[in-house]
């Protein structure tokens, strides 16, 4: 995601020492601003998330996504960038194994596929925020009935073993010196075009969604029983947070301030647009009515789709897949239904369905005349070489997710259990596992609780 | 003494709150309640999915009244409370032992 920004703009030597390198003000501000954007969708995604489930169980459901920003950022500091965007290992596959614990690169400059005049600690904890978001987003399909503490432990053994090694594969564009490369991850080098996150972050949650679905089990009273969104209001404003954050997300995946980002920028907003008709066009034509819910969840399917290939295609490419994705996520959610797996908030239909999506556009939209650094796709004459590449990709990507997750899901479930007991289930998870409840249902004028 | 129960349409409320007041009635006990009768539910649509919801909202309104006051109280709450539509409501009174006014202990009609 940050090869394509060539250095020699900032650094005149042929010989690429780091003492010639200054740090840019601008850039390093954009990233600092952009890093503070992506961490706030992780409670956008607590909101948006939050809202959808019934009263007994927000909390718990909001709660999946704080309790991650505290696990992933510990582990991120400890061994997970070094896992990440290490190169010490100069593996394909793997970073580096060790503790890092990045005291000692407090005066370094980021280096991912050449150096950028930012902090490597900036990079390191823009990087972190997907890390945390990533698995904050398999939540949604086991809200209402997952163990907390299982959760936490899934949490801290899937970043380990599925994110950081795939943010490798995805992201790592390696340590370079002089004109040696090393560390740099095995789809980066195959030439996959995926700008911030369609394989590594969406794929990758929704593949592992789907597989937590299968281990977890359907909910108690599913489909017989109304499971209504409890707060649409909320569910708006998660949404809104998350497009907000998401500019960050995509534009900050440029590392730099600077045309790129603009791309970035302008196409995260335009294909978001497009998902939101595309998706209540879809409703008003089969259900006869466009709905608040359809218009939130529009955004996210746009918001994922574009991620990948946000600084690859053009504005008005970038209307036509969000537009598409609207339409096909709107579609994709009925298909738990039919295959019966409560995959309880659509981390499937929007994360998974919205990622393949976007990243596989990219092999029709590309287009090097926007970003010298992207490959022509299908209609501007490239061929089907670049769609071979997202397909590998997509392929990869979502084949390791499920088969992991669903090993990982097993193995907890088989140990400590994953799954709360039916009485809890029944009486609410928030009371039972938090001890505490969200809203006060019954009170009176003096504003406690009557009985 | 009878005590008269109301279910009407929450935003009859209003009419029939003022109608009892014009008609010389002192006081009342308005609560929400949700149920069903002919009228059954409503369909809602979530991500595609639809849900019946059956129970839709009512309020729930009580007034005690002396018995040779029940008849004309009814009418009066059924008046108001008319649209003409499925799903305005019901009446129904119900006989009253013993009523007691908690601050003078006074008893009976004296207590309504």
């Amino acid at each position: 995601m940050t090869s394509w920004q060539s250095f020699t703009g900032y650094n005149s030597s042929k010989g690429k020492i780091m003492e010639e390198i200054v740090l840019n003000g601008g850039d390093t501000a954009w990233m600092l601003a952009s890093t503070a954007l992506v961490l706030l969708m992780t409670p956008g995604l607590a909101f948006f998330y939050g809202g959808m489930v019934r009263t007994k169980s927000v909390l718990n459901m909001m709660m999946m996504s704080m309790v991650t920003i505290g696990i992933v950022s510990v582990l991120w500091v400890i061994y997970g960038f070094e896992i990440a965007f290490g190169h010490k290992a100069d593996s394909p596959w793997i970073g580096g194994i060790g503790l890092s614990g990045l005291g000692s690169s407090v005066n370094e400059f980021a280096n991912n596929g050449g150096v950028y005049p930012i902090p490597l600690l900036v990079f390191a904890a823009f990087q972190l925020m997907f890390a945390i978001i990533t698995p904050a987003l398999i939540s949604g399909a086991i809200a209402d009935r997952a163990k907390f503490s299982a959760w936490a432990i899934f949490v801290a053994i899937w970043s380990t073993i599925v994110y950081f090694p795939v943010a490798h594969w995805v992201f790592a564009f390696g340590n370079k010196v002089g004109d040696t490369v090393t560390g740099v991850g095995y789809l980066a080098a195959k030439g996959l075009e995926d700008f911030a996150g369609g394989t590594a972050v969406h794929i990758n949650a929704g593949a592992a969604g789907l597989a937590l679905a299968i281990v977890l089990g359907k909910r108690i009273g599913w489909r017989k029983e109304s499971m209504r969104p409890h707060s649409l209001p909320l569910v708006m404003l998660g949404a809104g947070l998350l497009w907000f954050g998401w500019f960050g997300f995509n534009a900050g995946s440029a590392l730099a301030a600077n045309g790129i980002a603009g791309l970035a920028f302008i196409n995260t907003q335009v294909a978001t647009a497009g998902a939101v008709i595309g998706w209540l066009l879809t409703e008003k034509i089969r259900n006869g009515h466009a709905t608040s819910l359809g218009a939130a969840s529009g955004a996210v399917a746009g918001l994922v789709a574009i991620t990948p290939a946000c600084a690859f295609v053009a504005p008005w490419a970038a209307v036509v897949i969000g537009f598409i994705a609207g339409i096909l996520c709107a579609l994709a959610v009925g298909l738990k239904y039919k295959f019966g797996f409560d995959d309880s908030l659509d981390v499937v239909g929007v994360h998974l369905v919205g990622g393949i999506w976007g990243s596989l556009s990219i092999g029709f939209f590309g287009a090097s005349a926007v970003n010298s650094i992207g490959l022509d796709g299908l209609l501007y004459g490239g061929g089907t070489a670049l769609l071979a590449k997202q397909t590998i990709g997509v392929g990869l990507v979502a084949a390791y997710s499920f088969i992991v997750t669903l090993i990982i899901g097993f193995a907890i479930e088989k140990t400590i259990g994953f799954r709360v007991s039916r009485e809890v289930e029944i009486e609410g998870i928030d009371l039972k596992e938090h001890a505490e409840s969200a809203y006060e249902l019954a009170s009176s004028s003096r504003g406690g609780a009557l009985l | 003494m009878k005590l008269i129960t109301a279910i009407l349409k929450p935003f009859k409320l209003d009419d029939v709150k003022d109608a009892l007041q014009a008609a010389g009635i002192t006081g009342m006990t308005v609560s929400e309640a949700s149920g069903f009768g002919r009228q059954r539910g409503h369909t809602e649509v979530y991500r595609g999915a639809e849900y019946t919801v059956d129970l839709v909202p009512k309020v729930r309104l009580e007034v005690l009244v002396d018995d040779k006051d029940a008849a004309s109280t009814v009418d009066v709450i059924v008046k108001a409370a008319s649209t003409g539509s499925i799903g305005d409501g019901k009446v129904w009174t119900t006989p009253v032992d013993q009523v007691v006014r908690v601050r003078t202990g006074e008893k009976g009609a004296d207590a309504i």
